[in-house]
């Protein structure tokens, strides 16, 4: 180590005095701690850890010591400077931590201020609905059929066993083609579909047919024109009653919850024979757990299926049709048909996304 | 059908504590609708008795005259003493039996019954009329009781006037003809509760003899296959209808008319069979039966002159038609009020022929009901003896002994039956000793025979198979069973439809949703997603909407599908646009408050298939050729689905964040392109170009291309259509065929570099009728493979560039697949992009 001939200051030497080594670290930490923010705190640290600052000075006086007392004093100052680089240290990781809560709570916003940047859009219930029952039958294997919304008197009326001048014929109120002969109507349900799948395909034949039907009902809380159903057909070899009535209540369930249960009354179809119809119960009606008439089944027709071209001796089938429109109804407690063709906004806007 | 069940128990032994609910459930397990219940004996309350007048004191000085009176009633009131009763009604004297009810009672409605002050006399009580209770609408004056009725002043007057009954409305469906009688309920009920069933039809009748009633020629055993006729002779023509027959016909909801009438209508209630009366002195000559002349005429009971037709089957005598076969009788031969010799008919009318009858001349009438469904054609004897008892016991008459009966009735043929078919269809075990026995108990003869399915075209059998094959002869009342699906339906009927167990059929493996199935849902979802709200409107459209829609003459959009029976004759047609209905919804929410609106509908749209005729004839016995079918299938319109949107108001709305922002025609383009992607189609096989087409705007309107196909339109719609259909200003729609576009391709897979892009921006300035979409297609053909992608950021005109001219500023992206670029690379392929577009459309680099 090389002597620096500096002229001896008693004064300078003082800042190696262990007292005065002491109130640099006291003066260092007291004004540390009284620094609130990371910017007060580095503005301090020149004049207490900078060339200038106390424990700076006193290390340069070292070299005036005599070498026996270098030592201790050097050591003396390490521990100063180490002593203030920790209170620096310490209250740095204060003053930011605090900053940092400050500025998320400077931050803070109102989180419920509407949210209706672009307002969102619906899709109709009915057609939720009617994709929830064509995907219900679809997991079972079934496919979804579809036919003409017009079509013609024979595949509406006569291939189903309805003869012209059958009574059964003026129980469904047909909206007619014009001109008079012109053999077509607005299907008055969607058993057109049965007629058209059994012409077009071979059994076995499991498919399920949702779509829109006309009546000429006036419209009233009941009653509208234009509705929708759903008709599910098998025809297959050794098909019964009683699988009629597992797919129903199957049905039934995937509808109306795990608790859902059906029951028939003997009726009459002319496409269907033996024919019921059908009520279901559930527990969430919205006026108590009740049996409510929900559609029509049975067995098709022999007739029908001879006029269609699949063998009665052979095959067998059963069909079912519920109003999806009633469904709908009596399941989410619609008072009144009319809001289903109304086309309020509001009204897809509360059913339509996961009816 | 109104009955009531004291009228059932005559026939059918039910237990006699039987509740109205077990009742109730019964008929609806027979398959019968219950359409309303009514228990008379809890409609009137308090004490209702029998009164006998003893004096009247009239009151005057009122607006209209007043009675006070003293009733007998009996030690009913506690005292004895006579009733002091006010009385509005005049339709009555001293010694006359009415009906009271004392204070404390109360009537339907709740109209309570006190003791009180009127007329400056104290009331205690009331006298009823038939309207009051609840009987009828006849408030022409109180109920004063028959002679025939055996009732003493105090009795309790609800079993003399029926009110300790219950009256069920039955709803039967169209194949049980016979439950259209006490008969026929009375059967099934005893089916339902196994009790002894008596059945009035089965009594002795006096058949036929060789002298006719009447002389009667049937000249269409087709249409009529059975005619039956006596006569009563010096029937007292003011003999009235017994109150007992009066009251059933009047709760079963048929007028009371006379007693000969009122027979007939009796009978018809209690076995089914439709009778008619004639005064047989009003009959000039011989009846003849036969089908009318095209163009006859015939006046029936209810006045109406009606212009009959070759089909329809008349009743005629000398001077011609005289009644409209089992629907109605006409006017000159009918029983009038002093008849004294009446002319029974029960006759068997083919129920096709009344059936198209009835509805030809819209009369629809209980008799035309019950023939329509089926007349048990064993019956117009029985029938006949019925009628004719009643009116000589009623109406003093002498019955002749002579018996008309023309029968072409066929016996039946035996139905094939395996014996094991219901349980095969029923899934349920029915031992064959069971399967006769229910069988048996509806009616029919069964024999163990050989399958007859041969002998027997009109029926649909199913091969017997090894097992034992029944032959069964359904009874005469039962016309529709006619298959063994029939009989397999009465088994499982009367075995009870809960025993069909559940079991579930396991499908064979299905091929889930169709591509058209799904694109229809990605769409809606597509739409929905994006803000707009799907609607169903009901497509029924007047024929003022084309025009309204400013559709040139020869649109495609104009020829429409027409209803023969529309609800609205203002909207006879179905929609060949779902725009029509659909802004009917948007003004309909706009009515209600909504100002920002985005709807849309996926539907069907409906084209005539012009000069198509009519289908081919085609039966039932067999499937349609393909050939067949398919020219039946021909005249079936065309039915596309269609998706369309209308938007008005803002589609972004203002709000905390900023300003809102209109929906405009780009917006309606870009449904339409949404609704192409969800669709499947990729963009590059999309083009977009001007249109004018209706309703739209025709500067801005845009056809939208698929493969060089137009499948939509999109834009602004036009200020007059807008104007005239009253929608706010700058309506904005768009409409496309889902059915139009083609299936979606399998799109090869891009490829995705990691290398960096070189974005370049040009501006170019071309004419302002050069379309954009067409300069970005000549700068993608111009830059080659390196363009990764191009987007126009900015559209400017402005005086510097000249009339005219607008620039239009592109940011184009080039990466290469296996390197990064060179900026020589990138501006090179710039220029060449930039050259094509200077090519074709004269555009010019801006500031160049």
């Amino acid at each position: 180590m090389s002597y620096r001939n500096d002229p001896y200051d008693p004064k300078q030497v003082a800042l190696l005095d262990p007292a005065a080594l002491a109130a640099a670290v006291a003066d260092a930490t007291e004004a540390f701690t009284a620094a609130t923010d990371p910017d007060a705190l580095t503005a301090l640290r020149p004049a207490h850890l900078g060339d200038r600052s106390p424990v700076s000075l006193a290390r340069r006086e070292i070299g005036a010591l005599p070498p026996a007392a270098k030592s201790d004093a050097g050591k003396r100052v390490n521990e100063a400077r180490r002593a203030i680089e920790t209170a620096y240290a310490d209250r740095a990781e204060v003053v930011e931590r605090e900053q940092a809560e400050r500025v998320l709570v400077e931050e803070r916003v109102d989180v419920t201020l509407p949210y209706a940047r672009r307002p969102r859009g619906a899709r109709h219930p009915l057609s939720t609905l009617m994709e929830s029952v064509s995907d219900l039958f679809v997991g079972m294997g079934y496919e979804v059929a579809e036919g003409p919304e017009v079509d013609l008197e024979w595949v509406n009326f006569d291939a189903l066993n309805i003869p012209a001048d059958h009574p059964a014929r003026g129980l469904m109120d047909t909206f007619h083609i014009a001109p008079e002969g012109s053999g077509l109507v607005l299907r008055t349900h969607t058993s057109n579909v049965q007629t058209r799948t059994m012409l077009s395909r071979t059994p076995p034949i499991y498919v399920i047919c949702p779509g829109r039907v006309y009546r000429t009902d006036e419209v009233d809380a009941t009653h509208s024109p234009v509705f929708h159903q759903a008709e599910g057909l098998v025809v297959d070899k050794g098909i019964t009653m009683a699988h009629l009535r597992g797919t129903l209540d199957h049905f039934a369930r995937a509808i109306f919850g795990p608790e859902a249960k059906t029951r028939w009354r003997p009726h009459y179809f002319p496409f269907t024979e033996p024919s019921a119809e059908f009520d279901v119960w559930f527990p969430e009606h919205r006026d108590g757990p009740q049996w409510v008439e929900w559609g029509g089944c049975g067995m098709v027709n022999p007739r029908v299926l001879r006029a269609c071209g699949v063998d009665p001796e052979v095959y067998s089938g059963f069909a079912f049709g519920m109003g999806i429109d009633r469904t709908l109804m009596v399941r989410h407690g619609v008072s009144d048909i009319r809001h289903l063709f109304e086309g309020d906004v509001r009204f897809s806007r509360a059913l339509g996304t996961g009816a | 059908m109104r009955v009531t069940v004291s009228w059932l128990r005559e026939y059918v032994d039910l237990p006699a504590d039987l509740p109205t609910g077990d009742l109730e459930q019964a008929l609806i397990d027979l398959g019968i609708e219950v359409e309303s219940v009514v228990d008379l004996r809890a409609t009137v309350t308090g004490q209702l008795v029998v009164g006998e007048v003893r004096e009247i004191e009239e009151l005057t000085g009122f607006k209209k005259p007043i009675r006070f009176c003293r009733v007998d009633v009996g030690d009913a009131n506690g005292t004895g003493e006579p009733q002091e009763i006010v009385c509005g009604a005049r339709n009555f004297a001293p010694g006359d039996r009415v009906v009271v009810i004392l204070p404390g009672g109360v009537l339907p409605g709740g109209f309570a019954i006190g003791a009180r002050k009127t007329y400056g006399h104290n009331s205690n009580g009331m006298i009823c009329s038939a309207k009051e209770l609840g009987l009828g609408d006849d408030h022409s004056g109180i109920i004063v009781l028959p002679p025939d009725v055996a009732a003493k002043p105090g009795d309790d007057a609800r079993p003399v006037v029926g009110l300790d009954d219950v009256v069920f409305e039955l709803e039967i469906t169209p194949d049980r003809g016979y439950a259209l009688s006490l008969r026929g309920l009375a059967r099934e009920l005893s089916h339902a509760f196994d009790v002894p069933l008596h059945d009035p039809a089965m009594v002795p009748a006096p058949v036929g003899t060789e002298t006719p009633a009447y002389p009667v020629e049937v000249r269409d055993p087709v249409g009529c296959d059975r005619y039956a006729a006596r006569l009563v002779r010096g029937v007292d023509p003011t003999a009235p209808t017994p109150s007992w027959m009066r009251h059933r016909l009047v709760t079963a909801g048929v007028r009371s008319i006379s007693l000969p009438v009122d027979i007939t209508n009796y009978v018809m209630l209690e076995l089914g069979q439709p009778m008619h009366a004639f005064d047989a002195d009003r009959i000039a000559g011989p009846l003849v039966v036969r089908r009318a002349e095209p163009g006859e005429k015939l006046t029936t009971l209810d006045g109406v002159q009606r212009v009959l037709a070759g089909d329809d089957m008349v009743i005629c005598d000398d001077t011609g038609p005289i009644s409209l076969a089992a629907v109605m009788g006409g006017e000159t031969s009918e029983v009038v009020a002093g008849t004294t010799s009446v002319l029974f008919e029960a006759a068997h009318w083919n129920p096709a022929m009344v059936g198209r009858t009835a509805r030809r001349h819209k009369l629809f009438s209980e008799a035309a009901k019950r023939w329509e469904r089926g007349v048990d054609p064993a019956l117009p004897l029985v029938a006949l003896e019925r009628a004719v008892r009643l009116l000589a016991e009623h109406g003093g008459g002498t019955p002749g002994a002579e018996i008309l009966d023309i029968d072409h009735v066929r016996p039946r043929t035996p139905i094939s039956l395996p014996a094991d078919l219901p349980t095969r269809r029923v899934g349920v075990e029915y031992p064959p000793p069971r399967v006769v026995a229910l069988l048996e108990r509806v009616g029919c003869t069964v024999a163990q025979g050989a399958d007859r399915l041969a002998e027997d075209p009109g029926a649909v059998g199913v091969a017997s198979g090894a097992g034992v094959a029944l032959s069964v002869t359904p009874p005469s009342w039962r016309p529709d069973l006619t298959d063994p699906a029939d009989l397999v339906e009465e088994v499982v009927r009367l075995d009870g439809y809960d025993r069909v167990p559940s079991v579930l059929p396991a499908a064979p493996p299905g091929r889930g949703l169709t591509p058209r199935q799904c694109r229809r849902r990605a769409v809606a979802w597509s739409l929905s997603e994006r803000g707009y709200v799907e609607v169903l409107a009901h497509p029924f459209v007047s024929p003022e909407l084309a025009d309204l829609l400013g559709l040139p003459a020869d649109d495609p959009r104009r020829p429409a599908v027409r209803l023969a029976n529309p609800l609205s004759e203002e909207e006879p047609l179905l929609r060949t646009t779902l725009l029509g209905p659909l802004l009917g919804i948007l003004k309909r929410n706009l009515g209600r408050g909504h100002r920002d609106l985005a709807l849309y509908e996926i539907g069907a749209v409906f084209h005539p298939r012009v000069g198509a005729g009519s289908p081919p004839a085609m039966g039932v016995d067999r499937r349609p050729t393909d050939e067949e079918f398919a020219a039946a299938d021909a005249v079936v319109p065309a039915q596309p689905v269609h998706v369309a949107v209308v938007l008005t108001g803002d589609l972004d709305p203002a709000g905390w964040w900023g300003p809102g922002r209109a929906a405009g025609w780009a917006d309606a383009i870009e449904a339409a392109r949404d609704v192409l992607a969800a669709a499947g189609i990729p963009d590059e096989r999309v083009e977009v170009r001007a249109a004018e087409y209706a309703p739209w705007h025709p500067g801005r309107c845009a056809e939208l291309l698929v493969g060089g196909t137009v499948v939509g339109h999109a834009g602004e719609l036009h200020p007059v259509v807008v104007a005239a259909l009253e929608l706010p200003r700058r309506t904005c729609a768009m409409e496309l065929s889902l059915d139009a576009l083609p299936s979606a391709p399998v799109t090869p897979a891009p490829t995705v570099s990691g290398f960096p892009p070189a974005l370049i921006d040009v501006a170019l300035v071309v004419d302002e009728s050069v379309p954009a979409e067409q300069v970005r297609r000549a700068l993608e053909a111009g830059a080659g493979e390196l363009l990764e992608d191009v987007r126009l950021f900015d559209v400017y005109s402005g005086e510097q560039l000249g009339a005219g001219r607008r620039s239009l500023a592109y940011k184009l992206t080039f990466r290469a697949p296996d390197r990064t670029l060179t900026v020589e690379e990138a501006v090179a392929a710039r220029d060449a992009a930039v050259a094509v577009a200077a090519e074709r459309f004269g555009a010019t680099l801006r500031g160049a």
